[in-house]
């Protein structure tokens, strides 16, 4: 009896873990924020040759994170964990204003792919804390966020050193996704 | 959960093992619910399960579906469960070299080896040590240095023993730098962990002698926990041993004696066998081993005693009257229901046992046969081969059990043995010859090996003509031209050819026998015996002598090469068979009963490899100061050392013969880490009779790579043949760096280092070639040119001795197995065969008798085609 209620109540909310893929070029900060999300805390990183990947719960909601390598040689291979993915955090260093062109045209050749088109994307504007970063508003139209039409997209300040925005983006992606799977 | 009974029920269906019978098509589909997005573990476990089977059940994957499974099993890395995850690493590794891009992983399985999750590390090492490349060591490097030190011993273990694998791989320069670690590790309280420590110290420091034998030095002082850790000691200080002059380490010997009391019988036996070993061991040394393998044999553990005897039969090969005192316990064991111990034990005896048990031994043997395997056959059948040695007189038992072996089912091995072992039994002991040939003439009526069948024919051609009754082969080797495949009716039909040859009684139905050949469907078989048939028909002795009863002299390798350079540049002159290099003839009887690895007596097929004569011919060929020399004519068989082993500079020297020069090739090692040596070359003194001509220098010599420089010579006439050089190594040193090898001064100093001198006897200009037929290729040199002399040897102590010296101051070959001496005969009639430099067949006939005084009295008749090499050869001796 009591597993049937339990098994009706997951059915109606979360049954599935929510899949979210971590991307952005090497040294963003990708490994950091998952950590970060998982365990609230900061740990050290090495660069990331392949992925990481944790669960997550965040307001009885379970996430299924995957943070995958940054390095040139890596990012062939995102495409193969594309499949299923409910919501993608893409994670953009605003201290390194050289390399943001490099950003942008991975994050349209990542939206184009099939497989992705109905995730939902939430650009991380990382490492606020430094000195001489840009604000979002100025990546936002680095990246030409406001050129994607049809997808859900928003954009935050974050500094996962600090722990600063991840909370506030956590709970758009909660309430995104309720308005998506409902 | 309702997906997990389904699943259930499918197995039940199907019959119980879901793993048999897998289509990898299928296999290769289900791995798509890998990529669910939520894991069913359980599921997953057992489709990767299947794939792993499948992998090992040998189905080949190409890399495109081998990288499609393999990031399939990636996305399993999101899952907890612990059994899934181990799977996974097992995959990992299993397709780590079909897949591409495997290093997608690292990351997952560096958190997994530093983790808090136990069960996780040992295996993540592992795995990640197989996806790794040298470039990505630097990565790993400082985690893998912990996970040696580890305090857990199955990840220390794991550590050690994938940087052995590493290494292996090539990444060795940086687990050099562990050495620490791999210290600390060999320390440690855990057996496994200290055997495997020491495994890879040694791995690591292999290629350094000095290090290696401090090593064992210290090892063999302190008193290791590890069981296998002392056997690997063992065999390490053995290595040692052979590389070490024996006597100057009487501390691993001891190290080895004081082993023989270990409490472990693993220990024991490894270092019982381990003396056994032993380069050059007496019997006296033996015996402490002999007394516990003996202790061995009462054992109740049948692998035990199976170690003990296949040892003891070991010993028997080349020390007999050691193993003598374990008869009595070797007799209990020929009852023992473990049928390859029982076999052992009887070949044992045989070799050990007197004349008088032979009769006995061979009869236990064959009841119990046809029980054994054919691996316990063919040591049966060894055992037979120096039975036959030792006692010559058993021969007819022995070969009428060969023979009744040979008719019995057997695989290609075991057979082979047996033909080797007749051939073997035939050539040593004139008696047994008869009955031999007769054995495998019936084997050839019925035996289904190609290579056999020939290689008997050929026998047959040979030894057949020459026994009494030659006509009773005949109608066995017709026989064969009716009823065979190819390749051994065109053996049968050269071996009837010789028969013809041979025997002038024959020649006639020989002839009728070829004549019906002539249609054969085969083109090889057809164009035999049209050639034997035509110069048969000739009935000229010179003839057939020339081009059925010899074989061919020249090495195939060459004339392959000749015949190639011929056809690539058009010439007018037609193919001159006299410029193609001879066949070197290995020194020294080819392989005697006593040799220490039973088994391998048996001569590789296809001796077609390359020669270490054409190897110099090729290397001297590249030479261009050397174009113009034409063919080389013979390379000296073993290097001449000029200085001794452990100097500065090594040097040993070639010589390379060709018609009217020689070449000496000096093979020089500089031994000095911190020194470059520079021009070096070796400055040849002229002596009367030859001429430098040019020397070919090394232009930079660093520590430890040996280098050749050459020097070339001119014999001014024909009959120069012998000279005494003196020699210097020149050069300039220049100081350098010892661990790279930069140079550090800018310029060098010149230096010099006299060297030993050189001898160029009348062996070099000789080339052995094997006259199977001797007095026919006599009579066919005629007597035109012969020298006759006559020689009173005093310093030679007797007959064998005389034989020994004369074949190694004329450098030709021995024929008719006439180096074999009867030591109780008081005179010795000795054949030799060779090529003059130049392509002059040269031939010998030695008389010897033992001087009423002393030393040995010779005459000696030497014919050539060429006059100036007869005086030379003649000339050789005294």
């Amino acid at each position: 009896m009591g597993s049937f209620l339990s098994s009706l109540f997951s059915s109606l909310w979360g049954s599935k873990e929510l899949r979210v893929l971590i991307l952005g070029l090497d040294g963003a900060g990708k490994t950091t924020i998952l950590y970060r999300l998982q365990v609230g805390e900061v740990v050290t990183t090495i660069p990331t040759i392949g992925f990481n990947v944790e669960t997550v719960t965040y307001k009885n909601l379970k996430f299924q994170v995957w943070d995958l390598g940054g390095q040139t040689s890596i990012r062939p291979y995102w495409r193969c964990y594309y499949a299923n993915t409910d919501a993608i955090i893409y994670v953009v260093d605003s201290a390194d204003r050289d390399r943001l062109a490099i950003s942008k045209s991975e994050l349209v050749s990542m939206l184009e792919e099939e497989e992705l088109r109905t995730a939902l994307l939430m650009v991380f504007a990382n490492k606020q804390d430094m000195e001489g970063a840009m604000t979002p508003s100025e990546i936002s139209s680095a990246l030409g966020l406001s050129a994607l039409k049809s997808r859900t997209w928003a954009i935050f300040k974050t500094s996962a050193i600090k722990g600063e925005g991840l909370e506030d983006a956590m709970e758009w992606l909660v309430n995104s996704l309720k308005g998506t799977t409902s | 959960m309702n997906i997990l009974k389904g699943y259930k029920k499918d197995d039940e269906e199907s019959g119980g093992n879901p793993f048999l019978r897998l289509e990898k098509s299928a296999v290769l589909q289900e791995t798509r619910t890998f990529n669910d997005n939520v894991i069913n573990s359980r599921k997953c476990a057992t489709v990767l399960t299947k794939v792993l089977c499948i992998l090992n059940q040998g189905v080949t994957m190409n890399s495109t579906e081998a990288t499609e499974v393999f990031f399939a099993t990636t996305k399993l890395f999101q899952s907890k469960d612990i059994s899934l995850r181990r799977l996974v690493y097992l995959a990992i590794k299993e397709m780590s070299t079909i897949a591409d891009d495997v290093i997608i992983v690292t990351s997952s399985l560096t958190k997994d080896m530093t983790g808090k999750e136990e069960e996780y590390r040992a295996s993540a090492i592992r795995a990640l040590c197989t996806i790794l490349d040298a470039s990505m060591m630097q990565s790993i490097e400082r985690y893998m240095k912990q996970a040696i030190v580890d305090r857990n011993p199955a990840v220390s273990s794991a550590a050690l023993v994938s940087s052995l694998h590493l290494c292996r791989k090539g990444s060795g320069d940086i687990v050099k730098r562990w050495v620490n670690e791999v210290q600390e590790a060999l320390s440690s309280d855990n057996v496994m962990v200290q055997y495997h420590a020491m495994g890879l110290l040694y791995h690591i420091r292999k290629h350094d002698r000095l290090a290696v034998s401090k090593m064992v030095t210290k090892l063999t002082r302190s008193s290791m926990r590890s069981a296998h850790g002392y056997c690997l000691l063992i065999r390490i200080a053995c290595q040692v041993m052979e590389e070490e002059e024996r006597s100057s380490n009487s501390v691993l010997y001891d190290f080895l004696e004081t082993c023989l009391r270990h409490k472990s019988e693993m220990v024991v036996y490894e270092a019982a066998r381990a003396m056994v070993n032993l380069n050059n061991v007496t019997a006296r040394e033996l015996q402490p081993a002999v007394s516990v393998l003996q202790m061995f044999l009462t054992s109740a553990k049948p692998t035990v005693r199976f170690a003990a005897v296949k040892t003891l039969n070991q010993i028997s090969m080349i020390h007999p009257e050691a193993v003598t005192t374990c008869n009595v316990d070797l007799e209990n064991l020929i009852s023992d229901t473990n049928r390859s111990i029982a076999t052992l034990a009887i070949t044992t005896l045989l070799k050990t046992g007197s004349e008088a048990s032979v009769e006995r031994l061979m009869k236990q043997i064959s009841s119990f046969m046809s029980e054994i395997s054919d691996e316990f056959k063919t040591i049966v059948v060894e055992a037979i081969r120096s039975v036959c040695v030792k006692f010559p007189r058993k021969h007819h038992i022995l070969m009428t059990f060969l023979s009744s072996m040979l008719r019995e089912e057997g695989g290609f091995e075991y057979k082979r043995a047996i033909v080797c072992t007749i051939i073997t039994i035939i050539e040593e002991n004139p008696d047994a010859k008869e009955s031999g040939l007769s054995h495998l003439c019936e084997f050839i009526e019925d035996c289904e090996h190609v290579e056999l069948a020939t290689r008997i024919l050929h026998l047959l051609g040979r030894e057949g003509p020459r026994s009494p009754k030659p006509h009773r082969f005949i109608r066995y080797i017709y026989n064969r031209v009716l009823l065979e495949a190819p390749p051994v009716r065109a053996a049968a039909v050269t071996s009837l050819a010789k028969f013809g040859a041979s025997c002038d009684s024959l020649l006639d139905s020989v002839l009728v026998l070829l004549d019906r050949c002539l249609m054969d469907g085969d083109d090889e078989v057809r164009d035999r015996a049209l050639l034997y048939f035509e110069i048969l028909k000739q009935k000229q002795k010179a003839l057939t002598s020339r081009y059925i009863l010899s074989d061919l002299t020249v090495s195939v390798v060459g004339l392959e090469r000749a015949l190639m350079q011929y056809c690539s540049q058009p010439q007018e002159t037609s193919f001159d068979l006299k410029t193609v290099p001879i066949e070197t003839i290995p020194v020294g009887p080819a392989k005697s009963i006593g040799e220490r690895t039973p088994g391998a007596s048996v001569q590789k097929p296809g001796a077609l490899a390359a020669s270490k004569q054409d190897v110099y011919a090729k290397q001297l060929a590249a030479i261009p100061e050397f174009a113009d020399l034409g063919p080389l004519f013979k390379s000296s068989d073993r290097p001449v050392e000029l200085t001794e082993s452990e100097t500065e500079y090594v040097v040993r020297c070639v010589k390379h013969t060709f018609n009217k020069h020689l070449v000496l090739q000096f093979d020089v090692t500089n031994t000095l880490n911190d020194q470059l040596l520079e021009e070096v070359r070796v400055e040849v003194e002229e002596s009367e009779g030859w001429s430098i001509v040019t020397s070919v220098p090394i232009p930079s010599l660093p520590y430890g790579k040996p280098t050749s420089t050459y020097t070339l010579l001119e014999m001014e006439d024909a009959t120069q043949v012998s000279g005494t050089f003196l020699n210097t190594l020149k050069f300039n040193v220049r100081d350098c760096d010892p661990t790279t090898g930069e140079p550090e001064s800018v310029q060098g100093f010149p230096d010099e280092y006299v060297l030993e001198n050189l001898e160029v006897v009348v062996a070099d200009h000789v080339q052995r070639v094997i006259r199977p037929n001797f007095a026919a290729s006599w009579d066919e040199i005629g007597d035109e040119n012969q020298v006759e002399e006559t020689f009173a040897l005093s310093t030679m102590r007797d007959i064998p001795d005389a034989v020994n010296q004369i074949i190694t101051f004329m450098g030709m070959q021995p024929c008719e197995r006439s180096d074999k001496v009867d030591p109780d005969k008081p005179s010795h009639s000795l054949l030799l065969a060779g090529v003059y430099r130049g392509g002059h067949d040269v031939l010998v006939k030695a008389r010897l008798a033992r001087s009423a005084a002393q030393g040995v009295n010779m005459k000696i008749t030497v014919r050539s085609p060429d006059m100036n090499a007869c005086e030379i050869i003649a000339g050789a001796v005294g």
